[in-house]
């Protein structure tokens, strides 16, 4: 989607999309700016990383922002959103300022983890994102927990737990969903199957389908097409509810695609999947174009309109980056800061010279 | 002699470890069609097949474990963590189960697994990537735990570790794949576990480190030497067998050392390695012993604060000159 333009004959049998999936064109409107903000943010964040502004790991979530637009849209403000490495956009969409999720990626004191997290470590307590986990699988048994404290405190409150497709191998992960069905926790663990981890295509270290996963718990389990914000959102919105009262926990699978590397520093295709696939993918499955014709075909979005929203985008990632450049390092003397919640211990705390 | 890379001298040594011993396989994510995720099995799948170089799911508690109970049953496991980072999935199977089955089976058991793979922190990868996690393997009895800081030694020692009958954490500079040097030719090069390496001799001070830290030491070296100050650098190898006669000795000949440690200061190997030298070497000793490790705290990325979290060679020669009263 380097360049937003109409592609006609797709839009043909897509007559009454909003009706169909009970979505106002306003809130179509929204998610169609969200995911516009999305894009354009990620490729920011890769043009930063590419003049040596951003380091070390940094994964993007182009090609799969309807997840995060289409699950979040859904949510109430103090509903919790807890996730893996790939999660810039779902910070933003959870309510961090796009400005301090750039800030952090660059890791100055402006950022949302005062520069001390990076990319893979975005934390938002005021947002209710509690992270940005950079072990695959780490966040699958802390969503639990979260669960376990909104059942506890009698709130009518969820908590959304994205991971990968791969990460549905780790041991974490089936034990979480036991748990969270004998106990009968507000959990909705969201698996964002892209087909790949890493360099892996899921079927080959993988016998059954995602959905099956919950089998064996009782757990009910969807899946849905993650490339269509509409079908997502309609999907989250009607089981959300059915979590915040009373329902138990739910496995559901959003068919989705990688356009990018996995992450800055690997091949966007190669031994692992071809050129030609990804090429597909981007044509026929890119979540913009796919929302773009819904609502060209429903006559409430035009080229002139679609463009004054990508270039709004682009205004709020570009200023996400200058005030990244602006802010500045961490000062050294927050090395030794927040290493414990509390540093009033009797004891000696550091053993590196530091005495405090 | 050849010259190679790290990187290369470890796939020879997997290369002629599986040609020798067709009990010995390679499990791990990536490692067979992805070539690894830092490439050390490049070409491996192509040689041996996908019976024996093997591509794991994300299971690191499972396909650990499985290693074990290949090993007990008789076949020589190397299992490779894409780092060690994500091994702390897996260390109940390598504490609990390899390092404890030969003593609690009365020796019926023996465990040959090497569990392999980058350790130790790169660039600002964040606190989850970036540790030097030796300590948590060499603190129970029962696993060796090795580190390589050259090619010559990652072929050497690799080949030692596979064909050893205990398991072995095998961990590899994830900054070192690209660096090269002179490795031996020849399948029988095989270097002891539990032997240090005097890397550069001196008269006035000892640096004792192991691993990456090890180009650090070199590094800081070679600037005391501008001062005047001859410091040797003794290379530990393997932190577990610890080879303390060497130990003995380069501090019996200049009577001061600084441990430099890639790791947090805590009960860490530099720890161990006083303890050891005060309890066996105190009359040797004209200054205390100082360490140079990582700072006390979970690795910041912001890239400032992360040059200040690590080691450096600034910092070594300082603490040499400090021991030197100088
Ligand atoms: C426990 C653990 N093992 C390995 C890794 C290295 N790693 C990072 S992401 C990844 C692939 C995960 O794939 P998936 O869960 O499908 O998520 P995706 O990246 O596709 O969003 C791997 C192997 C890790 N971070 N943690
Ligand atoms: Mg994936």
């Amino acid at each position: 989607m380097a360049k937003i333009k109409a592609n006609k004959s797709s839009a043909a049998n897509k007559e009454g999309v909003l009706a169909r999936h009970g979505v106002s064109g306003k809130l179509a409107l929204e998610l169609m700016q969200d995911m516009l903000l999305y894009r354009r943010y990620e490729e920011k964040a890769e043009e930063s990383y590419a003049i040596g502004k951003i380091g070390g790991f940094c994964h993007l979530h182009i090609g799969q922002e309807a997840g995060a637009a289409g699950v979040i849209k859904v949510l109430q403000p103090e509903d919790y959103v807890i996730s893996a490495y790939r999660s810039h956009t779902q910070a933003i969409a959870k309510g961090i300022s796009p400005n301090a999720v750039m800030a952090e990626l660059y890791g100055r004191v402006g950022g949302v983890s005062k520069g001390k997290g990076g990319s893979m470590h975005l934390f938002g307590r005021d947002a209710r994102f509690l992270g940005g986990h950079g072990i695959v699988g780490g966040q699958v048994p802390l969503a639990t927990g979260i669960g376990w404290k909104i059942k506890y405190s009698g709130e009518s409150l969820v908590c959304v737990c994205f991971m990968g497709d791969a990460t549905v191998n780790q041991g974490g992960f089936h034990e979480s969903l036991n748990m969270a069905a004998v106990w009968e926790l507000p959990v909705i663990y969201v698996v964002e199957n892209n087909e790949y981890g890493m360099g892996t295509a899921f079927d080959r270290v993988s016998k059954t389908e995602i959905s099956m996963r919950s089998v064996p718990f009782d757990i009910p389990a969807s899946s849905v097409n993650g490339q269509d914000v509409l079908s997502t959102f309609e999907h989250f919105r009607n089981l959300t509810e059915e979590v915040r009262a009373g329902g138990g926990p739910r496995l559901v699978e959003l068919r989705t695609y990688r356009f990018r590397g996995h992450s800055m520093s690997d091949p966007v295709s190669g031994t692992y999947r071809s050129t030609e696939e990804v090429e597909r993918h981007k044509e026929e499955s890119d979540p913009i174009a796919i929302l773009r014709d819904q609502l060209f075909a429903e006559g409430i979005l035009d080229q002139d309109t679609l463009e004054g929203m990508d270039a709004k985008a682009k205004t709020i990632a570009a200023e996400a980056a200058d005030f990244a450049d602006e802010s500045p390092l961490p000062e050294p003397g927050a090395l030794y800061e927040d290493v414990w919640g509390e540093t009033n211990a009797h004891g000696r705390l550091f053993f590196d010279g530091r005495r405090t | 002699m050849a010259t190679m890379t790290y990187r290369d001298a470890l796939n020879e040594a997997l290369r002629e470890e599986m040609d020798r011993d067709p009990d010995v396989f390679l499990m791990g994510e990536e490692v067979a069609e992805y070539d690894g995720a830092y490439k050390v099995s490049k070409g491996l799948l192509d040689v041996f097949g996908d019976q024996r170089i093997v591509d794991a799911p994300i299971s690191e508690l499972g396909f650990a474990g499985l290693g074990v109970g290949a090993a007990m049953a008789g076949l020589r496991p190397v299992i490779e963590f894409m780092t060690f980072n994500f091994a702390y999935l897996a260390i109940d199977q390598i504490i609990n189960n390899a390092s404890k089955l030969c003593y609690m089976s009365g020796g019926q058991f023996k465990v040959p697994i090497t569990f392999r793979g980058p350790n130790g922190p790169a660039l600002q990868l964040g606190a989850q990537h970036s540790q030097a996690c030796e300590t948590y393997y060499l603190h129970a009895p029962g696993c060796k735990v090795v580190t390589p800081a050259t090619p010559a030694d990652a072929k050497g020692l690799l080949k030692a570790s596979i064909r050893d009958d205990d398991p072995v954490a095998f961990m590899e500079g994830e900054l070192l794949y690209n660096f090269k040097g002179e490795v031996p030719e020849g399948d029988d090069f095989v270097i002891p576990l539990g032997v240090a390496d005097l890397k550069r001799p001196g008269s006035d001070v000892s640096i004792i480190t192991h691993g990456k830290m090890v180009h650090l030491a070199l590094q800081a070296s070679d600037k005391l030497e501008g001062e005047g100050i001859k410091a040797e650098v003794l290379d530990l190898r393997t932190v577990r067998p610890l080879d303390v006669e060497a130990i003995l000795e380069t501090v019996q000949k200049t009577n001061r050392v600084v441990y430099l440690e890639e790791s947090w200061p805590y009960a860490g190997t530099g720890a161990q390695v006083v303890s050891i030298i005060q309890e066996e070497a105190f009359d040797h000793l004209d200054a205390p012993v100082l360490r140079v490790p990582q700072a006390d705290v979970p690795m910041p990325y912001a890239k400032n604060l992360e040059a200040l979290a690590k080691p450096n060679a600034a910092r070594v020669v300082e603490a040499c000159k400090k021991v030197l009263y100088r």
